[in-house]
């Protein structure tokens, strides 16, 4: 049951994994991983820890090269791209950790990633505050990520769920086409998960995200938000389906959270 | 005085506890300095030309520290590198124009810096330090060793310059205090008016996230390599122009330019003024040379007094002279 999708799914292929895998030493952290992303889906990866959902990550991302497979994005083979490219590429991602720029207030916060993408920083002379096309993006975005009360405050200074929107906002301001998010909500009191979740979903529709690939553990924001869902277990991937499938297999359910309650 | 520990190699941000354009109060300075020589005496004069050497070479040097987050060990190589270069320009080739000079002493302090800063700036923290740590005592044993191109030891004799193509008739002092003086100013406020448009560019912003958090910086398209490579050929520009100046003031380009001693020097001196503010540096040097001075004047043991005006400064004023005077002011607007 998913009442309130990111965006309506189509069937272009986006951006897929064929065949991943990606071992330390002698340790197989993923085995031959194939899913796809289309255009259009929010796709929930799940699993128990341990099972390889933040290699994955890295590996999609850029971070870390595969030991095997491909993974490609609009068709072209993105491995071991580096975060660099794969942002120019317009694919962005924001972290399990809260991860911030601790001096830097919200604008500047933002203003460093939209520098990128309009390629702002060549002319060290262009002044920053000067720049109305800069300023006014930073706080368009502000403002859909429910931001806008505190652009100018340091980014160390928010709460812990500010710097998670803050961190989700930064991804956001590069104008990406798919983004990945890292358990967007871990950290944050279940209260503000909800929150959270509706102001990324609204920022992804207003900002033409075509598709969202998260890395969840809390269930319900799992079956609420997502199109299909990718379940992990030991690097393996355990199944590939509908939510609605998924939470009608108690196995499934086992073997991926434990047991699960159902209201 | 704070619990937290203080990592030196880290530049200590002041938080926004005062929000002084930096750039007003360096222009200030200058002004200052501009009006000084109608009370001060040419002693104090000519102390102020090390300061203002110091002072543009610092403005790079923080732009790699304060703003970039790299603290490097070894950056008196390019004060040599500017100072050798007026040497030789002047003393072995006859050029004499100052213009040329400057230009020619950047040009040489930015390809060196290229060819360092490719090997270093992969690395951060310790490691970046100690590489141009040794990068330094490799220019100091070549300008000491290659005795027939640098004169070794005895260093190198710099001519006096022809300023915007005039010759000055006057005698050495007179040209230091007087052309020499408003020369050497008009520069230090013109690079610093550029230096503070970097710092307040996109371009700066990218230097600061790269310092706040690396490796988030990657991930909104930040490039890491190449904006620390910039920097350090930016902060190399100002380090080599600051070394003519220095270099002319003395009439000598001195292999312990180079020495890695005065490389801690300008550590010092940004860490003194504090490397968190734009104009902390430079009022760091201020202090340090004419508190060098002076204690120089009373005893023979002034360096152990240095020394412990940089113990008592990072246990107690970890954010400098400008960092503390900020702090202080904004904590009494807070509670009036």
């Amino acid at each position: 049951m998913h009442p309130q999708p990111a965006t309506a799914p189509g069937n272009a292929p986006l951006f897929e994994t064929i065949n991943v895998s990606k071992a330390f030493g002698v340790f197989k952290a993923l085995s031959d991983i194939s899913f796809r992303v289309s255009d259009g889906e929010f796709v929930s990866i799940v699993g128990p820890n341990g099972a390889g959902k933040t290699t994955l990550v890295n590996v999609v991302t850029g971070l870390l090269r595969p030991t095997a497979g491909e993974v490609r994005f609009q068709g072209r083979d993105i491995a071991g791209i580096g975060p660099v490219e794969l942002a120019r590429l317009g694919m962005s991602r924001a972290f399990q950790l809260v991860n911030i720029f601790p001096a830097l207030t919200v604008r500047e916060t933002l203003c460093v990633a939209i520098a990128s993408r309009l390629r702002r920083v060549s002319n060290p002379f262009r002044s920053l505050k000067r720049d109305g096309v800069l300023q006014a993006d930073a706080e368009r975005i502000a403002e859909v990520l429910d931001l806008r009360a505190k652009l100018d405050s340091m980014a160390s200074t928010l709460s812990q769920g500010e710097k998670k929107l803050l961190d989700i906002a930064s991804a956001f301001a590069l104008n990406p086409t798919v983004i990945l998010l890292d358990e967007p909500t871990s950290g944050v009191s279940t209260g503000d998960k909800h929150a959270i979740m509706e102001v990324l979903v609204t920022a992804a529709r207003a900002a033409g995200v075509r598709a969202i690939v998260q890395v969840e553990h809390d269930m319900d924001l799992v079956e609420r938000y997502s199109h299909r869902i990718v379940a992990l277990q030991a690097g393996c991937v355990l199944g590939d389906m509908p939510p609605e499938a998924f939470f009608a297999d108690p196995a499934m359910i086992a073997a991926v959270v434990g047991t699960r309650p159902r209201s | 005085m704070s619990q937290s520990s203080v990592d030196i190699a880290s530049p200590v941000t002041v938080r926004r506890t005062l929000r002084v354009n930096g750039l007003w109060v360096l222009l200030a300075l200058v002004a200052v300095m501009a009006l000084l020589p109608l009370v001060a005496s040419r002693y104090a004069l000519l102390l102020m030309l090390p300061f203002v050497g110091y002072g543009i070479a610092l403005l790079g040097f923080n732009l790699l520290f304060g703003t970039t987050g790299l603290l490097s060990f070894g950056h008196a190589l390019f004060l040599g590198v500017g100072a050798y270069t007026v040497a030789a320009l002047t003393s072995k080739f006859g050029i004499l124009s100052f213009e040329i000079i400057l230009i020619a002493a950047a040009l040489l302090s930015a390809v060196v810096s290229l060819v360092i800063g490719l090997l270093c700036v992969r690395y951060t923290r310790i490691f970046f330090g100690m590489l141009t740590l040794a990068f330094g005592m490799l220019f100091h044993s070549f300008l000491f060793k290659f005795y027939a191109i640098t004169g070794g030891d005895q260093g190198m004799r710099v001519l006096r310059p022809l300023l915007l193509g005039m010759e000055w008739r006057g005698g050495k002092t007179a040209f230091l205090t007087g052309p020499f003086y408003y020369y050497a100013l008009i520069l230090f406020a013109l690079l610093g008016l550029a230096m503070w448009r970097m710092t307040e560019s996109p371009f700066g912003l990218h230097l600061r996230a790269i310092r706040e958090n690396a490796g988030k910086a990657a991930y909104v398209g930040v490039e890491i390599f190449r904006m620390r490579l910039a920097a350090f050929v930016i902060s190399a520009v100002y380090g080599g122009i600051g070394g003519t100046i220095l270099a002319v003031t003395t009439g000598l380009a001195d292999p312990e330019l180079a020495y890695w001693t005065h490389s801690g020097n300008l550590v010092f001196m940004a860490v003194l003024g504090g490397s968190g503010t734009f104009a902390g540096p430079a009022i760091g040097a201020l202090v340090f040379v004419v508190l060098q001075d002076c204690v120089m004047a009373v005893t023979q043991y002034w360096r152990f007094v240095m020394g412990s005006v940089l113990v008592l400064l990072v246990i107690f004023m970890p954010q400098g002279l400008a960092g503390t005077i900020g702090y202080l002011v904004a904590r009494r607007d807070g509670e009036g």
